[in-house]
């Protein structure tokens, strides 16, 4: 090779002209696994950065090092989608004098894409890379040591960062093809002993249930969907990650096979489960923007079918081509739904950031047919309230509220009820859940929120929809 | 009443541990994942229920995990009647 973008991190840093002040972005394609974040901002510690503007795709448990950064002043701003763990709960007890901006992993992309996020050092983990920086995240060679499958996320800021460093755990001989991040976007290459444990990307938000409450809301869950008017031949779905979502592809799957219908795409984060029934034949295009387990990573690897897409193509309100235009069926959970059908999955009940936006406002705006699957209480939290804590998803976009007492339907889709009715399904009104709630809960009391703003969620079109204050003790 | 230490409950989500030791007048000890927002109602009910067995003097340790009133209910019974050795389902 005649050139070589290959440098230590300091060099790397201090070749990328990073100063006090400045933002600088990573990827969360690793999950709970990730290594890059705590390696990257423990090296701008040792090199006395202070002030910095950390703008990742999202941060998990695994990020709680960060809070000393804070304290010390390396951090002092951040954007993300989602905070969880010893991080998240420092937060919203007021660590931070700057609020914490929350957006959707669409509305991150536009926000890139339009310049109103600008990145002027991106820092992106990659499972393959070579020595001009053409990136990949899934394995190339013998000596790989992770996969995470989909860059999706990591696109945006590969393509407008200022500067852009790839750090890789597997350095491998040019042409890396195919590529996620291209060598042209990227300044320099850095080799580290590991990128993120990949054993670890199915941590956190994503469960595999046995639970039979979760069973009961799948099977409900199916059942709207069949019964929806959407269930036809060539529709399009997407599931999120809480387990009774996830279990409602199994029974989707098997209705499918039933009636002979098929699937045109699946989209957003990509499971095992929908890879079977791609491999089945009952999906016919994968649209990958985040690889949610080993199996996913694996297929788009290996499956041309098995497409990545950036979170501008997956989500971006701004483009009448993005993915989620395309979406007829979308499964998502909740923290909390109102009786206005507004969602909230970000603030615990208790007041406490614990959750995600990630693509729940974006994929419930767009698609035909947004369905929320809770169940009535978790202990003795109610799911279903009178006002959520947090708003995060609009009202208008919610369809259906699945939960074991009852399935409610948004008054502004009078259709679908009157299809779930005739299908012999039981329609409440979300009215009627919130008070069930309440009969068995009690009234709680107040939550004791203190006067300064810890977090301010954007809506996808980049305008304030609420704001999280610090919670007291 | 004689009361005598007594435990009743698990740890579990959804659930609640009861311990009662002996004490003067009713004094309630009480964590709770749900602090914020129920520990009033949880204290209330914990206190209700003893009253009602006939016990004023107790000191009550309770480690709640989102326990409904219910299972509030049939743990402090069950702690209460260990610590008493009166079965108030058989009377």
């Amino acid at each position: 090779m005649r050139n070589t973008k290959v440098v230590t991190l300091e060099e790397a840093i201090r070749r990328s002209g990073l100063k006090d002040g400045m933002t600088i972005s990573f990827h969360h394609h690793f999950r709970g696994g990730d290594k890059v974040v705590n390696l990257v901002v423990a090296k701008l510690a040792e090199m006395g950065f202070k002030n910095l503007h950390l703008a990742a795709s999202s941060l998990s448990d695994v990020h709680a090092p960060l809070i000393d950064h804070i304290k010390n002043g390396v951090i002092t701003k951040i954007s993300t989608s989602g905070l969880r763990g010893d991080l998240a709960n420092e937060i919203s007890h007021g660590l931070m004098k700057e609020p914490v901006v929350f957006r959707s992993h669409g509305g991150r992309g536009s926000a890139i894409a339009s310049g109103e996020l600008h990145i002027d050092v991106a820092f992106l983990g990659a499972s393959s890379c070579d020595e001009l920086g053409n990136a990949s995240g899934c394995p190339r060679s013998e000596n790989a040591k992770s996969i995470c499958g989909s860059l999706g996320y990591a696109l945006p800021d590969a393509r407008y960062a200022d500067h852009v460093v790839v750090l890789t755990d597997d350095l491998v001989a040019y042409p890396n093809v195919p590529k996620s991040i291209s060598a042209c976007d990227v300044e320099s290459v850095v080799v580290v002993d590991s990128v993120g444990d990949s054993s670890k990307i199915s941590s956190g938000a994503i469960r595999d249930s046995k639970n039979p409450r979760d069973i009961l809301l799948a099977k409900q869950a199916a059942k709207v969907i069949i019964n929806s008017g959407y269930f036809k031949d060539g529709f399009s779905i997407q599931t999120g990650t809480g387990g009774a979502s996830l279990a409602a592809v199994k029974y989707i799957r098997e209705s499918m096979l039933e009636k002979g219908i098929k699937a045109s795409f699946a989209l957003g984060g990509i499971t095992a489960h929908m890879v079977k029934l791609h491999e089945e034949g009952l999906i016919g295009r994968l649209v990958d923007v985040q690889s949610f387990d080993k199996v996913a990573a694996e297929s788009i690897a290996n499956d041309q079918m098995h497409q990545e897409v950036s979170a501008v193509e997956y989500a971006s309100a701004d483009h009448i081509g993005s993915a989620v235009h395309a979406l007829d069926i979308v499964i998502l959970s909740a923290l909390e739904v109102d009786v206005d059908f507004n969602v909230n999955v970000l603030v615990g009940s208790d007041g406490i950031i614990r959750g995600a936006i990630g693509g729940h406002p974006d994929t419930a705006e767009d698609s035909a047919l947004s369905i929320i699957v809770c169940p009535l209480l978790r202990g003795r939290i109610p799911c279903v309230v009178p006002k959520v804590t947090t708003l995060i998803t609009p009202g208008k976009g919610v369809d259906v509220v699945v939960t074991e007492y009852g399935i409610a339907v948004n008054p502004a889709r009078p259709e679908i009820a009157d299809r779930l009715k005739a299908a012999g399904l039981k329609v409440v009104d979300i009215h009627d859940l919130a008070a069930k709630a309440r009969s068995i809960i009690g009234e709680p009391d107040a939550l004791p929120f203190g006067d300064r703003v810890v977090g301010i969620v954007m809506d996808r079109h980049g305008k304030v929809l609420d704001k999280i204050h610090n919670i007291l003790d | 009443m004689e009361i005598k230490n007594a435990v009743a409950g698990t740890l579990e989500s959804g659930d609640i541990m009861v311990q009662i030791a002996p004490g003067e007048g009713l004094q309630v000890d009480l964590q709770s994942s749900v602090a914020a927002q129920f520990g009033r109602q949880i204290k209330a009910v914990i206190t209700e229920t003893l009253t009602g067995l006939g016990i004023d003097n107790a000191y009550v340790k309770a480690t709640d995990k989102g326990a409904l009133d219910c299972t509030i209910r049939a743990r402090v019974t069950a702690a209460a009647v260990r610590a008493t050795g009166k079965d108030v389902w058989k009377d």
